[in-house]
This record gives C-alpha cells, sequence and structure tokens, in this order.
C-alpha cells in the first residue's frame, strides 16, 4: 500500500488559490524532492500533509487513512510523520536534550529514565551528541537544524517532510544539514523535502517533482527530468536556478 | 516643630509592624488570586469561545479605565446594600483582587502573543496534546517576556494596597496616619512610612530578580 495518497488537493487562502488539484503518490522509501518558484504551493502541500492547513476539496490518506484537520486522532497520525521547517523551531528554553525527548516521553514512547539514552543515540545519528546539554540558542542554524532533524528521529517516524530546511542557514552551514538528510535518505527512510538546493535535489531524490501554479508541472527521476525537461516552464525554471 | 526626631513614633513600632504584616499579607492574597484570575482570564480570551472573551474583555476594559479607590468603595460601601456586609480587609482583597485581575489579564495575554505561532506548530507537529503545548512550549517563554512588567504591575500593587486605608483595613499606611493623629509628627511618619515601603518593594525586587536568573536561564535570544 501506498504510504502517502493526495487526490486532487485544494486549497486557497481567501480569493487565491495556491493548490489547484495536485496529486501525488508515495511509496515506503521514496525521497521526493519538490522544487518550484515561490508561491507554487510547495511548502502549502507539505504543510497540508500534516494538517497544519486545511484543505479546501480533495483527498488526503496516510497509510489508507484520511488525515483531515478536524479529525479525532490527528495527534496519533502526527506523531508517526515528522516536518523540519526552515526557521528549526526549537524551543528556546529547554536543552538540546530535553527538546529532543519532550514528545517521545509525553506520548509514553520512552520512559523518562531512557530518555537521554534516546536523546544520545539519535544526537550521534546528526553528529552532535556533546551538545546534548547546551540550550538551541548556544548552537549555530546548522547546529539548530540537525537537533531539529534529531527531534523527528526521536518518534521514529515513518515519513519525514522538509519544508526549505536549509533556505535559512549561511551558506557554509547548509553542507552539514544536507550530509545528515542525504546519511538518512540511505536509510531508506521516506521522505518528502521541498527544497531550492537544486545539486541536491538531483543527487539524492528517487523522485524530482516540479511544481508550478499549483500544480504538479512534471515529475519523475531526477537526471531524466533535468536532462530532458518537457515543459518551457521547468526548462526555463532549471536555467534561472543555474544563473543563481 | 522641632527637628526630625524619630523617638516619639518608634514608641508605635508594634503598630507600624502589625502594618506591615497586613501590606505584606493583603499583597500576597491579592498577588495570588489576581494571578489566577489573570491566567485564567488570559486563556479565555486567547481560546475561549466569543461570548468569554466579550465578557472578558468588556472586565478588562472596565477595572483598568476606572479608578481603583471607586472600585473599592463599590465593593465596601455598596455591596452591603445587597445584603454582602464584609470586613475592610476581605473588601480590599477582593477589589484589590479584581483590579489586579484585569491588569494581568493584559500582561499575561500580551506574553501569550509573545510567542511565535511558529513555536505551537512546532509543538503540534510532535503529536503532543493542546495543554502540553501550553504547558511545554508555551508557558516559559511567555513567562519571561512579561515578567519585567508583571514584577512593575505587582510593584504598584503592593504600594497601591495604602489606598486601603481609605476603608480602614489596618495596613500599613493606616497605621502611619493613625500614628500621625496621635503625634502629630507628619514628617517623621510619613518619611518612616515611605521608608518601608520603599525597603519593602526593594525586597520584593531582589526577590523577583533572583527567581528570574533561577527560572530563565536559556539564552535570550534564540
Amino acid at each position: 500500500m501506498a504510504l502517502l495518497e493526495i487526490a486532487n488537493v485544494r486549497k486557497s487562502f481567501g480569493s487565491l488559490e495556491v493548490l489547484k488539484g495536485v496529486s501525488l503518490t508515495v511509496e515506503p522509501g521514496e525521497i521526493i524532492a519538490i522544487v518550484g518558484r515561490s508561491g507554487s504551493g510547495k511548502s502549502t502541500l507539505l504543510r497540508c500533509i500534516n494538517a497544519l492547513e486545511g484543505i479546501n476539496s480533495g483527498e488526503i490518506r496516510f497509510r489508507g487513512e484520511p488525515v483531515r484537520q478536524n479529525m479525532k486522532n490527528l495527534r496519533l497520525l502526527r506523531q508517526r510523520m515528522g516536518i523540519v521547517f526552515q526557521s528549526f523551531n526549537l524551543f528556546p528554553h529547554l536543552k538540546v536534550e530535553r527538546n529532543v525527548t519532550l514528545a517521545p516521553v509525553l506520548t509514553g514512547k520512552v520512559s523518562k529514565a531512557d530518555a537521554r539514552e534516546l536523546a544520545l543515540e539519535v544526537l550521534t545519528r546528526v553528529g552532535l551528541s556533546e551538545k546534548i546539554d547546551a540550550f538551541p540558542g548556544q548552537l549555530s542554524g546548522g547546529q539548530q537544524q540537525r537537533v531539529a532533524i534529531a527531534r523527528c528521529l526521536a518518534m521514529s517516524p515513518e515519513l519525514m517532510l522538509f519544508d526549505e530546511a536549509t533556505s535559512a542557514l549561511d551558506p557554509e552551514l547548509v553542507g552539514e544539514v544536507l550530509r545528515v538528510i542525504e546519511d538518512m535518505a540511505r536509510n531508506d527512510l521516506t521522505m518528502i523535502l521541498v527544497t531550492h538546493e537544486m545539486n541536491f535535489a538531483r543527487n539524492v531524490s528517487t523522485r524530482l517533482i516540479f511544481m508550478n501554479e499549483g500544480m504538479v508541472w512534471e515529475q519523475g527521476p531526477p537526471a531524466e527530468l533535468f536532462a530532458n525537461p518537457k515543459t518551457e516552464e521547468f526548462a526555463s525554471f532549471i536555467r534561472a536556478t543555474k544563473q543563481a | 516643630m522641632t527637628g526630625f526626631n524619630l523617638s516619639q513614633i518608634l514608641h508605635y513600632q508594634d503598630l507600624f509592624l502589625s502594618g506591615v504584616l497586613m501590606t505584606a499579607l493583603l499583597s500576597c492574597i491579592v498577588m495570588f488570586f489576581g494571578s489566577i484570575i489573570g491566567i485564567l482570564g488570559a486563556v479565555g480570551v486567547r481560546w475561549g469561545p466569543r461570548p468569554v472573551q466579550y465578557a472578558l474583555r468588556a472586565y478588562v476594559e472596565v477595572i483598568r479605565n476606572t479608578p481603583g479607590l471607586i472600585q473599592l468603595f463599590i465593593v465596601f460601601f455598596v455591596l452591603p446594600s445587597f445584603e454582602l456586609r464584609l470586613p475592610p480587609f476581605h473588601a480590599a482583597a477582593i477589589a484589590f483582587s479584581i483590579y489586579f485581575g484585569a491588569y494581568a489579564i493584559e500582561i499575561i495575554r500580551a506574553g501569550l502573543d509573545s510567542i511565535p505561532r511558529s513555536q505551537i506548530e512546532a509543538g503540534q507537529c510532535l503529536g503532543i496534546t493542546r495543554w502540553e503545548v501550553f504547558r511545554h512550549v508555551i508557558c516559559m517563554p511567555a513567562l519571561r517576556n512579561i515578567y519585567p512588567a508583571f514584577t512593575s504591575q505587582i510593584v504598584l500593587l503592593v504600594l497601591g494596597t495604602s489606598i486601603a486605608s481609605q476603608i480602614s483595613a489596618e495596613e500599613l499606611f493606616y497605621m502611619g496616619s493613625f500614628v500621625e493623629s496621635r503625634t502629630y509628627r507628619s514628617f517623621e511618619v510619613y518619611t518612616f512610612v515611605c521608608a518601608i515601603y520603599l525597603v519593602m518593594v526593594l525586597i520584593l525586587k531582589t526577590v523577583f530578580a533572583a527567581g528570574g536568573r533561577i527560572l530563565f536561564r536559556w539564552p535570550a535570544h534564540d
């Protein structure tokens, strides 16, 4: 069964229609990179997947179960998918350990006694075990984003969403975060990444999606898509990103 | 009137001491109940149903835009016409709690508003309950953001309890006035009472500053 099915999803903010009938199926183990111009609806789509935004019509199913903003067990569903935000959104008043273990402890995934061990384990995966007792404010942007990834990993999610995870970082810090994501990709974690890092999208994703005007405009294996863009919109987008 | 002479008024040290204790007790009671009103009210204004929001806003506007002295008089002099007769201290505690609560609602609401939406979303996305988001994500940063304003409001409260003397609640200023009427040493009495208020507030501020250092250990800007 598909992990995630998105069928004909429409979403408007007021009179502005941002998603104009998006359909997309994600199989377990896939690494989907979504690229496109700003305003094309990439981030909104991602936020709809875990119901941070409600949808106006269409359907989103996670492991066959419909995702709705007003559903009763939305909480349980969100425990199974992690999201990494552009601006990290770590909790500034909690040490790294607590940031990472807050949800696992509160949801009963891990006992208080085993929490530190879990924190060490996931922090090791992002290469930050030595920062376990630091506050987020004492870390660089790249380190904060890696902690944010560890915070998701601690919940052992079935799906990871990345909403422009490197866009707020200084250029020299982008690499360390991308390396962590790449490492997760090798571990068969299903991921959907909204990104502006075209090289990364090309090298890491198993499927590339080009969104334009609130629709899935083109999709396919990244190498193929980059080599032979089928539409003028995608071709011009590739040209524009190369110039930058 | 010859020179500054405290010896005469210090005969009444027991009265001053009892006044200090009354002022401290009244302040503590009002701080406690006013803060509860403030927390519940702010949560109600922020997340409550519409009618609750309107009612709370009306309460805040009425209390904050009318003289505290009149509010005190209403509780003490008007409620008895409805068969509700309260001793001065009780009336003062109730009136000031209502008064302080309105200011606390505004301060705490501002604190809740100061937490970025993205923080709340990050909490929700972890699959924890709304209460857990409030308790673990919003509470402490909001408290830190309002701490200076809240401290000032409590200082104003302590100083403001002196108007309870107007309904004969036997707090510090009432005792001072009483001693003044016995000794006619206005200068000494009021200087002395002022100094006591000053010391009380300085102690209070020191305690709050220490509390802040213990509670808020994380770097100020993330």
